[in-house]
């Protein structure tokens, strides 16, 4: 009887330690994004591999650049993923952030009407074309709402000798996102900077758009401002309540070879081209 | 904390600079909504005070349950189907009214109009049923009886427009669709709150927040004081 009980209380133990041995809670990750990369559905291909590596939970918030860095400035997030160089090292240099590492890269296009009033398909740099739409005062929407692409909108209008952002009627300041951006320039006829990945994505549902500068893929893009490089940054600890240790096997596993390769292979089965070129340190050195 | 103490200063300045861009913002919010609530009510008040007469009759009854659905239309989705109403595809893609102001008070009619009809034939209702059987037995045509009626619910009316106001003032949804939220053309107060938020700019959005709520008390104050002037003593 009581060897019984023994035997009972040892096999008990046993199953209790077993269980106890399983596999842990998941850790939170919160990545603070731009809506290119989570439109693009890139995130949603790759990310079930990292939280299974690292038995992790990415929590996604997909905001424009602007927005993400200053989650990352808040400390309410613990890794930024975005797209906008400059604005990226300064974040470094205050101290939000701990290092910036090369992920991966596509490009921008100018698409506009297929009628084009402004005479530009074809042209080789954007500034060129931009200059020529303020020129025939055609119809021109803008983001307007401080992403990453806004960024690159108005460094191309100073690079075209032109004031950013103006105050005139033909100049749209939308303040929207790049999928809504593109439905108004395909409904009122006007001109508009792009990633070619959301282009590409939602090219089916804009029947007036066509590309004016770029080319049909990014081999085809003579404009070298036109490139539009992502970084990944994990957010300073010291802002406290930071993943920090989360946050830079994140950054390591995006950039190692493997989800490279991922990244690569992403869109040439739907869209005939990849939508983001892999690019970082490891992935250049192989 | 140093972000809410910064909105509440950011919103002071603001209000006291009369920065140019934000009173273009003020005056279409106040613009498109006041007069989506006007042809709401106009079309809404007569609507809803003869169904109220008419629920008593038989046939009245299946057409409240469908106006009660109305009053909880998600903003977006009439944002929705003003657009593809609008749309270059869409049937009424002629008007060119997509991206313009007409647009938006067009969705936010729509939005309005229910819960104006909704209410006051709550209010109609709500009076004693013999009310309209002595008027008419006064000889009152049915638009007189909807009219007496009305002014007996004033209550009830204010009611509907207080809530039809409040709806659609602070609704984001489908005036971002149809209007585009287009710098100095189609930005109102809560397009320009959801830009500011995704910019990160989340001081001058809370300030652009309390201005909307500022105006809101401002127009319910009003209101207030004309109810209570006709208010019975």
């Amino acid at each position: 009887m009581l060897k019984k009980f023994w035997w009972g209380l040892v096999v008990g133990t046993a199953v209790l330690l077993l269980a106890a041995c399983g596999p842990d809670e998941p850790e939170v990750l919160r990545l603070a994004t731009t809506t290119s990369t989570e439109d693009s559905g890139l995130l949603e291909v790759i990310l079930p591999d990292f939280e299974e590596q690292y038995n992790a939970q990415v929590d996604v918030v997909a905001v424009g650049t602007g927005a993400a860095i200053q989650l990352g400035e808040a400390g309410d997030a613990d890794v930024i993923l975005v797209h906008a160089r400059s604005r990226e090292d300064a974040f470094v240099a205050d101290g939000h952030g701990t290092e910036r590492w090369d992920v991966m890269y596509n490009d921008f296009i100018l698409v506009g009407p297929a009628d084009d009033p402004a005479g530009v398909q074809g042209m080789a740099l954007a500034a060129d074309a931009l200059a020529a739409i303020a020129e025939s005062e055609s119809t021109f929407a803008s983001r307007g709402d401080d992403s990453g692409t806004h960024s690159k909108e108005r460094s191309l209008w100073e690079a075209a000798g032109l004031p950013t952002d103006p105050e005139v009627d033909w100049y749209k300041s939308l303040g929207q996102g790049m999928g809504d951006t593109l439905r108004f320039a395909d409904e009122s006829g006007a001109y508009t900077i792009t990633d070619r990945g959301t282009f590409l994505s939602q090219q089916d549902s804009l029947p007036n758009l066509a590309i004016m500068v770029g080319g049909n893929s990014i081999d085809e893009n003579g404009d070298l401002s036109l490139y539009n490089p992502y970084g990944v940054i994990p957010v300073n600890p010291d802002k406290g309540d930071i993943n920090n240790e989360l946050a830079n096997s994140f950054a390591e596993w995006l950039t190692s070879v493997d989800v490279q390769a991922m990244i690569a292979e992403y869109g040439i089965d739907t869209y005939g081209q990849p939508l983001f070129y892999p690019d970082s340190q490891a992935w250049r050195d192989q | 904390m140093q972000t809410l103490l910064d909105a509440f200063l950011n919103a002071f300045q603001l209000l006291t600079s009369g920065d140019p861009e934000l009173l273009a913002i003020v005056g279409l919010t106040l613009r498109v909504t006041g007069i989506a609530l006007l042809l709401a009510l106009l079309l809404g008040l007569p609507v809803g005070a003869l169904l109220g007469l008419m629920g008593r009759f038989p046939g009245g009854g299946c057409v409240i349950p469908l106006i009660y659905t109305g009053m909880g239309l998600p903003p977006v989705v009439v944002g929705l189907f003003v657009y593809l109403l609008l749309s270059n595809q869409g049937p009424l893609g002629e008007l060119d009214w997509l991206f313009t102001p007409s647009a938006m008070v067009l969705a936010q009619m729509i939005i309005a109009w229910p819960l104006v009809v909704g209410l006051t034939l709550t209010a109609v209702q709500s009076h004693d049923p013999l009310l309209p059987l002595q008027l008419r037995s006064l000889g009152a045509t049915r638009w007189q009886l909807a009219r007496t009626m009305l002014l007996e619910s004033k209550l009830g009316v204010f009611a509907a427009i207080v809530a039809a106001f409040g709806s659609i003032i602070s609704e984001v949804g489908a005036v971002m669709l149809v209007g585009g939220n287009i710098r100095g053309e189609t930005r109102v107060l809560t397009t320009a709150i959801v830009l500011e938020t995704r910019k990160g700019q989340f001081a001058l959005a809370i300030a652009l927040g309390i201005i909307l709520l500022l105006l809101s008390l401002l127009a319910n104050l009003a209101l207030y004081r004309l109810q209570q002037r006709g208010a019975p003593r």
